[in-house]
């Protein structure tokens, strides 16, 4: 492949530019979809809402999922909230406060015509949810309830308690069973993708393995939908569940699909934080708590006493200190910046010295216990249970941990990845977030995807693009089951001793080291040696134990792991590249002597896509980034 | 600390089962019960045996994945925990565990402590849902649903489809995660159209799929990690009636 494909951004003013778009889209009569399979990977949001949304329009659709039940998937685990722009409140939001808002909070690298779509979409969202019967939080006299999030100065957020993305996930899963039930979606579930197919360089199937009986399986169509989420597992310990793994949008790399902007990840600034070496993941406090709770860390350095006995003048509150009109409520990548930078300088507090107060004390004297049992009740609970300790006696512990990957598959303004025929949905996409992700716009952004603009997108592509039926034994459907099959006979036959978690745990401290709250040039280079060095040992070092039939968990993990190493190195070299700081990737040599992010948009406003190379090191090609209805700011949240 | 696991180890459903004992010598009390899992399973690995297999995914108790029985009690002693969101300081130092999985003819074993719950999206499928297609949806605030109501039908579709209910029930019925469903959106106005024809259809599912019927021990209830109330059962009752 030579270079970048065509983003097909439409012209013209961005406001319309989707209808414009939609309203010149070819269609497919429904009779014949009947006759076009559909290849839907992955059944979060973004996976069910386009497998349920396509099934209904007519076509055969083929879903697979990693899990037991579509509705495990990590989308389930969001809690905030999910942004939309209805002009019904009286605060003055609007489209365009949604579209500057996002563009603004993605720090300006991502592409404002995608921007604005989402925002005309986003109410239309919200009535899908309603009517599916998702209960949404309501006032009293019926009509539903918004709050403000994550730094928003209106209220846009629709929310079911802290388990929206739960309710939201429920509604998709049920409307895709109900297309089960009618007969119009196979469901296979507990199938781990491990190829892509490709056919005269168009997407045309997948290669999978069936995690109870070990078989490898060849699913072939017409198109294939990758909806298989974000990439924080790279880091080992980070907010997602353990089984997302990103060995679906890796593998298409590798076949040919550009990566974009591997280096943007989400540090999330409230999580509980790591109390043994034998933890197993971080759990994401929601960032509501910053409204009510202070943050702050002993004065001295190294100081251990417990916090009720610190004296309120020996005491930092280091966001109000240096963020005096935001406080607390500083934007995620700020607040996890400083708080990383004093635990460094041994101002920590708890085991490790890794984690800094989030103390609700004050709030509770002034409100009452009740008052924020009820606003919290559910993540106090959490703590307890987690931390052994009573949230309302003594201040949380909370640490930055990885949380959302902005970065993902490249895709055009039609979501479709440089590999013709493969589309790529929600967070496994680069689209809207930029460098920095809003607040409750991650699940706003997969049901966007998968309801509405795929369902229309992926049909022109069918509609342009006839092909013959590829059956298994395709020639290509053949090369890819065997180097799966000697992947995974390779895996089982290195006569190491270690487990493959030994290995993901030392991946993990290297990546939040070398790769995470902030990044310097020399730190990355270390980086790289350090992950091509482990790569090398795990390859000799590791014992998969068990057979390639039957349920083998150990080798589940060590096929994810081994693409973690691929995926590791790219994010390295990206954050290498990107010589700036800009939203969530923070290189040290590009700040202003206040320590604030200098972003250059003379030499980086663009998105950087990467091209593998088998045997050499990947090339990187740019996207540069149009703006016509906003222009690019500097953020500043002094 | 240092705590002994009994566990019900079977190769594959058609193979017999039968109970093995491990100890982990020195262990932190900071570690949930499925972390301990893991140092076990590491410990197999580096020994050449065959690790333990559980169900897990989000490790947060939302995802609904994990589940097996703790000395005989679904999720183990905690109320309102999932097995994931139990901590071995639960526990006194010196003791042992009897982990067996999930036990109904509705969900066949598959390994040690998994076994196969796709009965319930089967559930689900027979009538679970409001029929209703994408782009066809009215504007959400043209049917106002009053705070209390949403709360209510909110605290009843927060089911995650761990099964425990399943599992503690002396039946094995299915009873109380149909009635969750049925109550979530037989509450709501999207939900009336289709009220009486999806309780009929996922009760009928419910006896096709092999669970047992309600006998009111309400044992369910005190395992649900949602703390689903039980009073919903009686309410699935009448509405069969209704």
């Amino acid at each position: 492949m030579s270079g970048l494909p065509d983003p097909r951004i439409p012209a013209g003013p961005i406001a319309d530019a989707w209808q414009r778009t939609k309203e010149g889209l070819p269609l497919i009569s429904p009779l014949r979809k009947g006759q076009i399979d559909v290849l839907v990977v992955g059944t979060g949001l973004a996976g069910a809402s386009a497998a349920a949304t396509l099934a209904q329009q007519g076509y055969r659709v083929t879903v697979l999922s990693f899990h037991d039940s579509p509705r495990r998937a990590h989308s389930v685990a969001a809690q905030g909230g999910i942004n939309a722009a209805r002009s019904v409140a009286v605060d003055g939001d609007s489209v365009s406060r949604l579209f500057t808002d996002t563009l603004k909070g993605g720090d300006f690298r991502a592409r404002e015509s995608g921007c604005q779509r989402l925002a005309e979409i986003s109410s239309g969202i919200i009535d899908q949810c309603v009517a599916q019967g998702v209960p949404f939080a309501r006032e009293y006299g019926g009509s539903l309830a918004t709050r403000s999030f994550g730094g928003a100065l209106v209220s846009r957020t629709f929310y079911a308690r802290g388990q929206t993305g739960q309710q939201l996930l429920y509604g998709a899963y049920q409307a895709l069973m109900r297309q089960v039930e009618l007969g119009r979606v196979r469901l296979l579930t507990r199938r781990d993708v491990l190829e892509l197919i490709t056919v005269d360089g168009v997407a045309r199937g997948v290669v999978a393995r069936h995690l109870l009986s070990g078989a490898l399986e060849i699913h072939t169509a017409r198109t294939v939908l990758l909806c298989t989420g974000g990439y924080s597992n790279v880091y080992f310990l980070s907010t997602n569940a353990l089984k997302s793994n990103a060995s679906a949008i890796w593998r298409a790399h590798r076949k040919g699909a550009l990566f974009a902007n591997p280096c943007f990840t989400q540090i999330h600034p409230t999580c509980i934080p790591s109390g043994d070496a034998f933890q197993s993941k971080l759990t994401l406090m929601s960032e509501s708590l910053r409204n009510d709770g202070r943050i702050w860390l002993p004065l001295e350095t190294g100081d251990q006493r417990s916090a009720e006995d610190i004296p309120e003048q020996e005491r930092d509150y280091f966001l109000e200190r240096l963020y005096p009109s935001y406080g607390n409520m500083a934007p995620r990548d700020v607040a996890s910046r400083r708080a990383r930078e004093l635990c460094n300088a041994g101002r920590g507090v708890g085991p490790g010295g890794l984690s800094v107060f989030l103390d609700l004390t004050d709030a509770i004297k002034t409100e009452g216990r009740e008052a924020i049992a009820a606003r919290y009740g559910n993540l106090m609970k959490m703590y307890e249970r987690i931390s052994g300790d009573d949230p309302y006696r003594k201040p949380m512990r909370i640490y930055p941990a990885p949380h959302y990957t902005m970065g993902g598959l490249w895709v055009d303004y039609q979501l479709m990845s440089s590999i013709p025929g493969l589309f790529v949905l929600g967070e496994a996409n680069y689209s809207e977030h930029g460098a920095n992700r809003l607040g409750a716009s991650a699940l706003m952004q997969g049901l966007a995807d998968g309801y509405f603009i795929a369902p229309s997108t992926v049909t022109a592509w069918l509609a342009g693009n006839a092909a013959p039926d590829v059956t298994p034994d395709h020639s290509a459907c053949r090369e890819a089951l065997e180097s799966t099959l000697r992947r995974i006979e390779t895996m089982l036959g290195s006569g190491g001793t270690t487990p493959v978690d030994s290995f993901h745990r030392e991946l993990g401290a290297v990546m939040i080291d070398s790769c995470g709250i902030s990044r310097d040039a020399e730190g990355l280079r270390d980086g790289l040696s350090q992950v091509e060095a482990l790569e090398k040992r795990f390859h000799g070092e590791v014992r998969v134990p068990g057979e390639a039939a039957g349920p083998n968990a150990e080798l589940e993990k060590a096929l994810r792991v081994s693409d973690f190493f691929g995926l590791a190195q790219l994010m390295l070299r990206d954050a290498l590249a990107r010589e700036e700081s800009c939203g969530a990737h923070f290189r040290e040599e590009h700040q202003s002597p206040e320590g604030e992010a200098r972003r250059d948009d003379v030499n980086f406003a663009h998105i950087a896509a990467w091209e593998h190379q088998d045997g050499a090191e990947p090339i990187r090609h740019s996207e540069t980034l149009q703006f016509t209805a906003l222009q690019p700011s500097t953020r500043s949240y002094r | 600390m240092k705590i002994t696991l009994r566990i019900w180890r079977q190769p594959a459903a058609d193979q017999p089962g039968r109970y093995e004992r491990h100890g982990l010598a020195d262990v932190s009390p900071d570690v949930s019960l499925l972390e301990a899992l893991d140092q076990l399973n590491e410990q197999l690995i580096s020994a050449g045996e065959r690790p333990v297999s559980f169900e897990h995914d989000c490790r947060e108790g939302i995802c609904g994945s994990c589940g097996f029985l703790v000395n005989g009690q679904a999720h183990g002693p905690r109320i309102a925990t999932s097995v994931c969101q139990l901590y071995l300081r639960e526990f006194e130092d010196g003791a042992e565990l009897t982990l067996e999985p999930w036990r109904a003819k509705a969900f066949p074993a598959i390994q040690d402590l998994m076994v196969d719950r796709s009965a319930l999206d089967r559930l689900i499928a027979a009538g679970g849902y409001c029929s209703t297609g994408t782009g066809q949806a009215p504007d959400g605030n043209a049917l106002p649903v009053g705070r209390d109501q949403a709360t209510s039908a909110f605290s009843t579709a927060t089911c995650i489809g761990c099964g425990a209910c399943v599992a503690s029930c002396r039946n094995a019925s299915a009873s109380l995660f149909v009635a969750a469903k049925l109550a979530h959106l037989g509450q709501l106005p999207q939900g009336q159209p289709e009220r009486a024809s999806r309780a009929k259809a996922m009760q009928d599912q419910m006896v096709t799929e092999g669970f047992g019927s309600c006998s009111s021990h309400l044992e369910c209830e005190a395992a649900c990690p949602q703390e689903i109330s039980a009073d919903w059962i009686s309410w699935m009752h009448r509405e069969r009636r209704g």
